[in-house]
C-alpha cells in the first residue's frame, strides 16, 4: 500500500435542482479533472452511482442557492459553478484540496510541480496463484509478503522497481501481471498454453544461470570486486560487473538501472536468504492448515 | 438534497466505471477519450477514475465500495484479467457474476461504447470480453 492518502473526489451533480452542463464542457471538465489525478461521479440523472466516501467535493449549476449536502464519510465542500469555464472550475477544485497530498500523473505534475510515482507493482491472477511462493524467495525488495491465511500476497506495492517485470518470469504459472506492461501475457492478456511453457522455460534458463539468478549475481559480483582489487580500477571494475550482468539482464528481462541499483552481494545474500526463509515458512505453514 | 448522489442502491440499470489509465499510456489515447466522451455525452451516472492500477496500490475505498455493491458493473479498462487482479489487490475482488469488464486496450472505442451503454449484458457468463 502507498502512503499517499485517498485524493478528494469530485461529484458533478445534475440532478433535482441543477442544470445538466452542456455536454461538450462536461467532457471536457472530466477529462481534466482525471488528468490531474481525481476521480469523478456524474450523479443525478438516473444515478446508479456510488455514495461517495472520503472528502467530496461537490460542483452544480445550481437553481438559487447550493443545497446543504453530506457524504457517507469525510468533509464536504460544495461549489456552484454556473457561469463558470472549465479552467476555473478545476482550478477552484485544486484551491479546495488545500494542502492535502495526492499523487499526479506525470503531465499534471509536471505542470503543477506536483509529485508522481507510477504504479508499477505485480497483481496476481488468484485463479492461477499455486501459492508456491518462489516470487517470495526471488524479490529482494519485500514486495511480497504472506497473508494470514498463509497466501502469497502483494505487501508493498511501492517497493517494486518501476518497469522491472523479472518476478513475472519466474512464475511457473504465469500468475504475475504487470498490468502497465506493453506485452502479453505479462500485461493481464489471456494466457496461451505456449506462454505457460515459454515461462516455464526462462525458470530452467535461470537455473542454467546458476541456480538461482541471484546467486549468479552474487558470483559475478564477487568476481569483479575481487578483479578490482588486483587491478585497483574501479571504472574497469564496474565495466566487467556491467557486462556480466547484462547477460542476466537479457535473460530475465530486468532493467539495467535496477541492477545498478541492486545493493551489496553480501547484502543481496542477506536479504535472498531471509526471503527464501520467508517462503519456506509460509509454505510450511499452507501445508499445515491444508 | 442530502445524500449524494441520490437513488444508489435500488437502480436496476448497471454501475459504470470509466478508467483514465492516467499514469501510464498503455490504453491508445484516441479510444480512452472517444469512450469518455461518450459517456460524458450521454448524461448518463458514471464514474471515471484515474488510474485503477494506482487506486489498487493504495487499496482506495471506492474500490471496495464498487466492488460489494448490489447490481451489475460495467467497466471500461483494459485485460479483464488485469482488471480483476487489481480488484483483489485492493482488497475487493469482484463477484464473478454481474460484472463486465471492456477492454479499451484492444477493442475500437465504438465497440467498447456499445458495450457500456448495452441495454442488456453481455452474453458471456462473466461478461469478460474477450
Ligand atoms: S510464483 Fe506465481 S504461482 Fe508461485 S506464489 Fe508467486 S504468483 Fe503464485
Ligand atoms: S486498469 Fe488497465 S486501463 Fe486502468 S490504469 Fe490499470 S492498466 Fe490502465
Amino acid at each position: 500500500m502507498i502512503a499517499t492518502p485517498t485524493p478528494p473526489r469530485v461529484v458533478l451533480y445534475e440532478g433535482p435542482g441543477a442544470e445538466p452542463m452542456e455536454a461538450a464542457n462536461r467532457r471536457e471538465l472530466f477529462a481534466r479533472l482525471l488528468d490531474r489525478g481525481y476521480a469523478v461521479t456524474l450523479a443525478g440523472q438516473g444515478s446508479s452511482a456510488t455514495p461517495p466516501l472520503a472528502t467530496v467535493i461537490v460542483l452544480g449549476r445550481f437553481h438559487g442557492a447550493p443545497p446543504a449536502v453530506e457524504s457517507a464519510e469525510g468533509a464536504v465542500c460544495v461549489r456552484d459553478i454556473t457561469g463558470e469555464a472549465v479552467e476555473q472550475t478545476v482550478e477552484a477544485v485544486e484551491a479546495a484540496r488545500g494542502t492535502r497530498q495526492m499523487n499526479r500523473p506525470p503531465a499534471a505534475a509536471a505542470a503543477t510541480g506536483g509529485e508522481t510515482w507510477k504504479p508499477w507493482f505485480p497483481v496476481i491472477d488468484m485463479d492461477r496463484c499455486t501459492n508456491c511462493m518462489q516470487c517470495l524467495s526471488f524479490c529482494l525488495f519485500d514486495v511480497y509478503g504472506v497473508s494470514e491465511t498463509h497466501h502469497l500476497q502483494v505487501e508493498n506495492p511501492a517497493n517494486c522497481k518501476v518497469n522491472c517485470p523479472a518476478c513475472s518470469r519466474v512464475c511457473p504459472d504465469v500468475a504475475i501481471m504487470f498490468p502497465k506492461y506493453h506485452a502479453g501475457p505479462i500485461d493481464g492478456a489471456p494466457v496461451s498454453e505456449s506462454d505457460v511453457t515459454r515461462e516455464k522455460m526462462k525458470v530452467d534458463i535461470s537455473a542454467l544461470l546458476g541456480g538461482d539468478i541471484y546467486a549468479k549475481l552474487r558470483e559475478r559480483s564477487a568476481e569483479a570486486k575481487s578483479r578490482f582489487s588486483r587491478e585497483r580500477s574501479a571504472d574497469q571494475a564496474l565495466a566487467e560487473r556491467r557486462r556480466c550482468l547484462k547477460k542476466l539482464a537479457d535473460a530475465a528481462a530486468i532493467p539495467q538501472e535496477v541492477l545498478d541499483a541492486l545493493p551489496s552481494p553480501e547484502e543481496i545474500q542477506r536479504r535472498a536468504a531471509e526471503a527464501a526463509a520467508r517462503a519456506e515458512a509460509a509454505r510450511a505453514a499452507a501445508e499445515a492448515a491444508t | 438534497m442530502t445524500d449524494l448522489p441520490p437513488n444508489t442502491t435500488h437502480d436496476p440499470q448497471p454501475r459504470l466505471l470509466y478508467c483514465r489509465c492516467a499514469y501510464a499510456q498503455v490504453v491508445p489515447e484516441d479510444v480512452k477519450d472517444e469512450v469518455l466522451a461518450g459517456l460524458a455525452e450521454s448524461g448518463r451516472a458514471f464514474e471515471a477514475v484515474p488510474d485503477l492500477c494506482e487506486m489498487a496500490a493504495r487499496r482506495d475505498p471506492q474500490l471496495q465500495q464498487l466492488a460489494s455493491e448490489a447490481g451489475p458493473l460495467r467497466i471500461a479498462a483494459c485485460w479483464p484479467r488485469a482488471v480483476r487482479g487489481l480488484f483483489s489487490q485492493a482488497g475487493a475482488a469482484l463477484p464473478k457474476e454481474g460484472v463486465e469488464i471492456h477492454n479499451m486496450r484492444t477493442d475500437a472505442a465504438a465497440d467498447v461504447l456499445a458495450g457500456m451503454q448495452a441495454a442488456s449484458p453481455a452474453s458471456s457468463p462473466s461478461g469478460d470480453t474477450p
